[in-house]
């Protein structure tokens, strides 16, 4: 089949308006907001050489920091500040989406405009600056009809530099909830929809391209005094701002959003959800790629309104409680933990999805290996991996320690490649999730956890405090209730897992309700 | 003598935390339409003494007066946009046409913009640069004599009555620099201008001024007319008079029906 009658190519480009609209006007506001900031300073600076070293420090500290950990360190710096403000102020805002993303890429733009700000400035030659006194000007009139002119062209280099910087990185602030062309990367790349990796990548350069042209067109008509090319520009850039400004004064508010973390059940779930809303007439949009701590205090704070999470990942990492539980009494005391938050437990799906320490079952039966007691003696000949947050979560700790278990390696990966190189022997154990189809498919076996080290992980619905009361909601939601079990969910994992065009989580989640609706 | 324009008394100017003296106990008076030549080398102060005018730099002692007010009690930016200034080798803005260029000073005094255009092209006849389209040409379009006039135009723009310039032609070939220099000379007797120049060149400051002055050491160390000066008892004014005569007679020597017969 050619990509381009490919049905995920249609599905994507359907996603398009919302993503590429949320990615311009997070990007645009990004850069009128770094802009404002940086120009004064650096014109402020160009004549103090120590505030100038100063900021330049700065701004170069920033640019070295990776700029999904400056998107990710802006959300709990917001949330602390909005926590602040209420008990200062009496209100608090969103530091959700928009706010933070926006916040770290216009810190992200600084440098270049500071620095071809800054330079441009100073390397205007000083006999034009003194001419600029003998004809009489102030300094603010040399400044602005002599000395701002003459540095443009260095000055709109940094520009043009710094929007190239926001707008790919941009695509990293889906995380922490900005929706943005990333979306379709942060999807794609968990689902293995590689359509939509190469869709979501292609329309981030080109976007990138189209401003970045605009702006040289704009630069060249100011410098060679064409009024056409200059308008041209502009009138390009301002088209821009009017289509990213447009949906944003056209949004309704009162639509449920459904959150998703970063991996494929997640997204699949949420799919589910949002087309069960939509099926009972409620509004509904997802909010997909989101971090594991970030979408919880979304919920908390009414960003989202529904998503699922797991029950011993509350427990140990939102709760940080260190007891194990039998899976009952869990359930009852998480129960009453999160509605001291105002969060609704609304029921569980049916299915856990737990980590699980996981071999190929040809190499465990070698090995005699059917618990994770078995695995002690060879752990520290064998190498293990785990995702991005294993190795520093609790169950990892509560492992080693009920066990001794001490392993020659240990290594990070990716959740879905994870599968395959165990699978190959790349590495000998990996840290899955119960749930994933993969287990099935390359004939992987978990190891039972006699000492009950990893705590119990029912799938979970959790409603916002705004939400509690919404019957309406609740009935909508009412027919997912344990009706999802483990070999279900396994499939459905597996087939959004695969890389056709029946492997989008919007086609996996059809296939889940008709296969649960049948019970 | 008519009454003084521009008058120094006592000052002085140091640089540098007071490591460099600039310009030394200087007092000198440029009268009303006189057109002064000041005659120095390089470091000998004479820059320094034609920017305390226009207060682009100010004085560390004594009193400059122009047109009979103290300098130090008028608002710089006022005072500059009063006085025309013709800079060394133009600097004329790039970035502006030949119009916006000599329109700048007008603009910045408010003057309309239907009646800028109208003393552009004045102006840009008066340096003899009208017709050929002059007017919305970038500087870089140029040649240097062009430019220096342009550079002329924008120091007259504003109708000023004192013109202060910085070796105006130094750097331009012998034939366009004598060309430009009778041009300017024409045009300060035309408009009544009060002219202060600076010079390198002895021969030029002879052919142009009325009066010269001249610096060394940061020290003013003589003052008056070409037949003035050649009595002086300066070593150094001495021999910077007798340069150019004798480079006179060498070519004539050398180019013999060149001379005068």
């Amino acid at each position: 089949m050619s990509l381009l009658s490919d049905p995920r190519l249609a599905e994507a480009a359907g996603h398009l308006p919302d993503y590429l609209g949320n990615h311009l006007r997070v990007s645009l506001a990004a850069l009128a907001l770094g802009l404002a900031v940086s120009m004064p300073l650096a014109i402020l600076a160009r004549n103090r050489p120590v505030l100038r070293g100063a900021l330049l420090a700065v701004a170069s500290i920033v640019q070295t920091v990776p700029g999904l950990a400056l998107l990710a360190l802006f959300y709990p710096l917001l949330l602390a500040l909005a926590s602040l403000t209420l008990s200062w102020f009496g209100f608090d805002f969103s530091a959700f989406g928009f706010l933070p993303a926006m916040l770290a890429l216009a810190l992200y733009s600084m440098l270049p405009v500071l620095r071809n700000t800054i330079t441009g400035l100073n390397g205007i030659d000083p006999a034009l600056i003194e001419a600029a006194q003998g004809v009489g000007m102030t300094e603010r009139q040399s400044l602005v009809s002599v000395e701002l002119p003459l540095a443009l062209p260095v000055i709109m280099a940094g520009i043009r530099t710094a929007s190239v910087w926001v707008i790919g990185t941009a695509t990293l602030s889906t995380p922490i909830g900005q929706t943005s062309l990333g979306n379709y990367i942060f999807a794609g790349l968990q689902t293995q929809n590689w359509v939509f990796v190469l869709f979501g990548c292609v329309a981030a350069a080109a976007l990138a391209l189209i401003v970045d042209q605009l702006l040289a067109l704009l630069e060249s008509g100011l410098a060679l005094r064409r009024r056409v090319r200059a308008g041209l520009g502009g009138a390009g850039i301002a088209a821009l701002v009017a289509a990213a400004l447009v949906p944003a004064l056209a949004r309704t508010p009162s639509s449920y959003v459904v959150g998703a973390k970063t991996f494929t059940e997640q997204y699949v779930l949420a799919a589910l959800i949002t087309e069960r809303l939509q099926a009972a007439d409620l509004q509904a949009t997802t909010r997909a790629g989101l971090g594991s701590s970030v979408i919880y205090e979304a919920l908390a704070s009414g960003d989202v309104d529904l998503y699922v999470d797991y029950s011993g990942t509350l427990w140990l990492n939102q709760f940080h409680q260190t007891s194990i539980e039998p899976r009952e009494k869990l359930l009852t005391d998480l129960k009453a933990l999160l509605a001291k938050q105002d969060i609704t437990l609304f029921g569980t799906l049916g299915f856990e999805n737990a980590y699980a320490l996981v071999m190929p079952k040809k190499r465990a039966e070698a090995l005699g290996i059917h618990s994770i007691a078995d695995l002690v003696a060879h752990a520290p000949t064998l190498s293990i991996a785990g995702d991005y947050e294993f190795f520093s979560r609790p169950e990892w700790a509560a492992l080693r320690k009920a066990y001794g278990l001490s392993f020659r390696m240990q290594r990070q990966m990716q959740p879905d490649f994870m599968y395959a190189a165990v699978a190959s022997g790349d590495v000998d154990v990996i840290a899955g999730y119960t749930s994933d189809g993969l287990i099935a498919k390359y004939d992987l076996v978990t190891l039972d956890d006699p000492k009950q080290a990893i705590p119990p992980y029912d799938a979970l619905l959790l409603l916002a405090p705004k939400r509690a009361q919404d019957e309406k909601l609740k009935a909508a939601l009412k027919p997912l209730l344990d009706r999802i079990d483990i070999a279900t969910m396994r499939e459905a994992n597996l087939r959004a897992s695969g890389n056709d065009a029946d492997s989008s989580p919007a086609s996996v989640a059809r296939w889940l309700w008709q296969k649960i609706g049948e019970h | 003598m008519t009454p003084a324009l521009i008058s120094y008394t006592h000052v002085s100017k140091r640089f540098g935390g007071g490591a460099v003296t600039a310009v030394n106990d200087v007092s000198l008076d440029v009268g009303t339409g006189e057109f002064l030549a000041v005659v120095g080398g390089s470091g000998s102060g004479k820059t320094t003494l034609l920017r305390l005018a226009n207060r682009l730099i100010d004085a560390d002692q004594g009193t400059i007066t122009v047109e009979g007010e103290d300098v130090r009690a008028l608002d710089p930016v006022g005072l500059r946009r009063r006085i025309g200034y013709v800079f060394q080798s133009g600097g004329l803005f790039p970035h502006l046409s030949v119009g916006d260029n000599i329109g700048v000073t007008p603009r910045l005094l408010g003057t309309r913009p239907s009646e800028i255009a109208t003393r552009v092209d004045e102006l840009l006849a008066l340096v003899r640069l009208d017709g050929g389209g002059y007017r919305n040409r970038l500087p870089h379009e140029l040649s240097g004599g062009q430019r220096q006039r342009v550079g002329v135009a924008r120091a007259l723009a504003a109708k000023p009555r004192i013109v202060l310039m910085d070796e105006p032609f130094g750097a331009l070939d012998p034939l366009t620099r004598d060309a430009l220099g009778e041009d300017y000379r024409a045009l300060h007797k035309k408009l009544a201008l009060t002219t202060v120049m600076i010079t390198h060149d002895m021969t030029e400051a002879l052919l142009l001024a009325d009066r010269i002055a001249v610096m060394g050491g940061a020290k003013l160390l003589a003052q008056g007319t070409p037949a003035e000066l050649s009595e002086s008892r300066e070593p150094y004014v001495l021999e910077l008079m007798r340069t150019p005569r004798r480079q006179a007679e060498r070519l004539n020597a050398l180019l013999p029906g060149a001379g005068p017969p």
